[in-house]
């Protein structure tokens, strides 16, 4: 453990705002810090969200500002259905060479980078083996535009970690996510009724389970792993297993020649299957987990169970649609409940953080424990800023806290005048 | 606090235990290997074409290994070959502990329809040297090559029983990785069974296949009568198992080494062969 203050680029996907929830409800994260260009769509307790674009200047400011150690890189796009193919190049390419730059340097305070990546660095093809190592190379050049992006950033990515020798330099390669809360070009199609397949053509398919994702992006903050690592669950299906377990029809329209044209009259037709997916429809892909487990990582779900999952949550999904609740980050109220000096430290500390403390701090109670846990993390100043928000009870247990550990004087006085104008 | 060498290769002995566990209720295996397939397939064609139409006779059965990871190498020929699937049933009907036995194919057959969806089902995988590793050292399996590939299988009937070069010794070199027996086979009957009589190249361009044979029942019968054999007497002789465990530190690394046990491999099966052929007083009678 030695990560503690972390900036997650890429806060508003998916995968960027569960690794967030993950480390927020560890004291040990001090800092949480997240950069996006849209706002986060999952609910935050105390990670701090900069609206910046990719600018390398900016977030080198924010990274030295914050004497960040761990940057978490998640905002590579791995789906062409997310973004058009050139803002992804913008994105993948460009976007990682700016926060690259903005960790190196011997004077920067980076010691970690972790980079999400995808498993499309390798491509699906004719001759690649039935599963792919770390240490294996895609066997042809890419030509799929997402795929050659990818396979650039991880460019810049190995160049990084050999000019800064130094530092952890952690990539996961991750297998097609699969799971309720993702949209990507194969839950699409999976949602519909009736398949389309390649004709003649049966891949072998493997996913991971979004906790999975979320799990082993915090695993790589966690621990040191230096290198590249697979994220794939067990397991390898077929992808007429795959839709068995769905309850789903194939429906094998897409012809083996032609496969291009066809695909884009379906595009006409509203069904957007990328290339990438094209390969992966005739071709399958399979990676090697094992590098990973070695690590002490252990999988939630296999393949067939993430499979089996986003199965229950398309028999439940028509009936959640319509209560429609989602979140919608407010800036304003985030910013209040973050930094007001009348936010109770209590509210401000709830949730999931107070249950998840480790235990062990004197002989308090596990949650008066927990609080006094993050009290010690707080300065002078800010403590002073809280008090008014405490009453008198609160007040003089904290005064006796106060005295038995610091022992600011600062913060015995503010208290003492406290107490005496409350009478 | 884990620090992996940056290679990952010299890990390998214990990810063997890493391995994915098994999910009972799949029908499919992680190599996308069939039960219901290959079931399919054993009672409907194995079944027949082993005990009535090839009448398989097999020795030395005991040679293949009864546990561990095996790599099995054969002659082969004929248009739609049938050695392969004959050696994996006489495994299955003959030996003490039957085991499932993983038969390598050209990577074009991965990328050409129909063969695609059928091939992974009843066993077959892509010959890729990273596949026989994992299958063999892995995964401890029986793993059956055909290092002749398709010249093996597109030589002419006036060649039969005439082995071709056998590669690279890319095959030898995969045992020797995994550390496992080789197991030389040779199997008579099949030549005869599959004869090929020519071959069309404009045809085979424009199917995109391989090679495009001419045999007794194809192509004018249509493309399943390639299943359309000829009732030959089948012998199939497993020779003794060659070692490589004990040929030193990294034998694989010596060419020269290499060579040499694929050309004592190719000896021996083309020895089997001839020996085979000599005492063999009918083609159709055995």
């Amino acid at each position: 453990m030695t990560s503690r203050r972390v900036l997650i680029t890429g806060l508003s996907t998916y995968w960027g705002g569960r690794l967030a929830q993950a480390l927020e409800a560890d004291p040990r994260f001090a800092a949480i810090i997240g950069v996006d260009k849209t706002p986060p769509k999952v609910e935050l307790q105390r990670t701090e969200f900069v609206r910046v674009v990719d600018q390398h200047s900016l977030i080198r400011r924010i990274v030295e500002a914050a004497e960040i150690d761990t940057v978490v890189d998640t905002r590579l796009v791995v789906d062409s259905i997310v973004t058009a193919p050139r803002l992804a190049h913008e994105n993948n390419v460009i976007g990682t060479m700016n926060i690259l730059a903005a960790c190196a340097g011997s004077d920067s305070p980076v010691r970690k980078v972790v980079f999400k990546s995808s498993a499309h660095f390798y491509g699906a093809q004719q001759d690649d083996p039935a599963y792919f190592t770390e240490d294996m190379e895609r066997p042809h050049p890419a030509r799929i535009p997402l795929e050659r992006d990818i396979v650039e950033a991880e460019a810049a990515v190995r160049d990084f970690a050999e000019r800064q020798p130094e530092a952890t330099v952690t990539v996961l390669r991750y297998a097609n996510g699969l799971g309720p809360a993702l949209r990507t070009s194969h839950t699409t199609l999976f949602d519909r009724g009736l398949v389309p397949m390649l004709l003649g053509f049966d891949p072998r398919y493997q996913f991971v389970h979004e906790d999975d994702i979320a799990g082993c992006l915090e695993h790589a903050v966690r621990n040191d792993l230096d290198g590249v690592y697979n994220c794939a669950a067990d397991g390898v299906l077929v992808l007429s297993e795959v839709l068995d377990l769905l309850g789903k029809r194939a429906l094998p329209i897409l012809p083996p020649l032609g496969t291009g044209l066809a695909a884009g009259a379906l595009r006409r037709a509203g069904l957007h299957i990328p290339a990438e997916m094209l390969n992966q429809l005739r071709f399958g892909r399979a990676l090697d987990n094992r590098k990973l487990k070695a690590t002490g990582y252990r999988y939630r779900f296999t393949t067939r169970e993430t499979v089996l999952k986003l199965r229950e949550h398309q028999r439940v999904a028509p009936l959640l649609r319509r209560s429609g609740e989602s979140y919608r980050y407010e800036e304003e109220v985030e910013e209040f409940l973050r930094y007001s000096p009348s936010v109770r430290p209590l509210a401000r500390e709830t949730g999931r953080r107070l249950v998840n403390v480790p235990a062990g701090q004197g002989g308090a109670a596990p949650a008066q424990g927990s609080q006094v846990t993050a009290y010690a993390d707080l300065g002078g100043e800010e403590v002073v800023a809280l008090l008014p928000s405490l009453d008198g009870g609160d007040l003089r247990e904290l005064r006796d806290h106060e005295r038995s550990n610091a022992g600011r004087s600062g913060v015995l006085e503010a208290i003492d005048r406290i107490l005496d104008g409350k009478g | 606090m884990q620090r992996e060498p940056e290679d990952g290769a010299p890990a390998t002995r214990d990810l063997r235990d890493l391995l994915p566990g098994i999910e009972p209720e799949r029908q499919v295996n992680d190599w996308g290997r069939s039960e219901r397939v290959e079931g399919f397939m054993d009672r409907v064609l194995y079944d027949f074409y082993y005990h009535l139409w090839f009448r398989c006779e097999v020795e030395g059965i005991e040679h293949v290994p009864a546990g561990g990871g095996g790599l099995l190498v054969s002659n082969h020929s004929g248009a739609l070959p049938p050695d392969g699937p004959m050696i994996g049933k006489a495994i299955k009907e003959e030996h003490d502990r039957p085991r499932p036995l993983y038969m390598t194919v050209e990577h074009f057959f991965k990328g050409y329809p129909g063969f695609s969806m059928l091939l992974p089902k009843i066993g077959c995988v892509p010959a890729h040297p990273a596949n026989v590793h994992r299958l063999l050292h892995d995964e401890r399996q029986l793993v059956l090559v055909f290092p002749e590939g398709v010249k093996g299988t597109e030589k002419l009937y006036r060649d039969r029983y005439r082995l071709q070069r056998f590669g690279r010794g890319g095959f030898v070199a995969a045992a020797m990785r995994a550390g496992v027996p080789i197991v030389p086979v040779a199997v008579m009957g099949a030549e005869e069974a599959a004869p090929v009589f020519g071959h069309v190249p404009l045809l085979k361009r424009l199917t995109g296949l391989i090679y495009f044979p001419i045999t007794p029942t194809f192509p004018h019968g249509g493309p399943l009568a390639m299943l359309g054999y000829l009732p030959a007497k089948f012998k199939i002789r497993f020779l003794p198992p060659v070692r490589t465990d004990d040929l030193g530190d990294e034998p694989w690394q010596d060419r020269s080494l290499v060579q040499t046990v694929a050309q004592d491999i190719r000896a021996s099966i083309q020895e089997a062969l001839v020996d085979m052929v000599a005492t063999r007083k009918s083609v159709w009678f055995g």
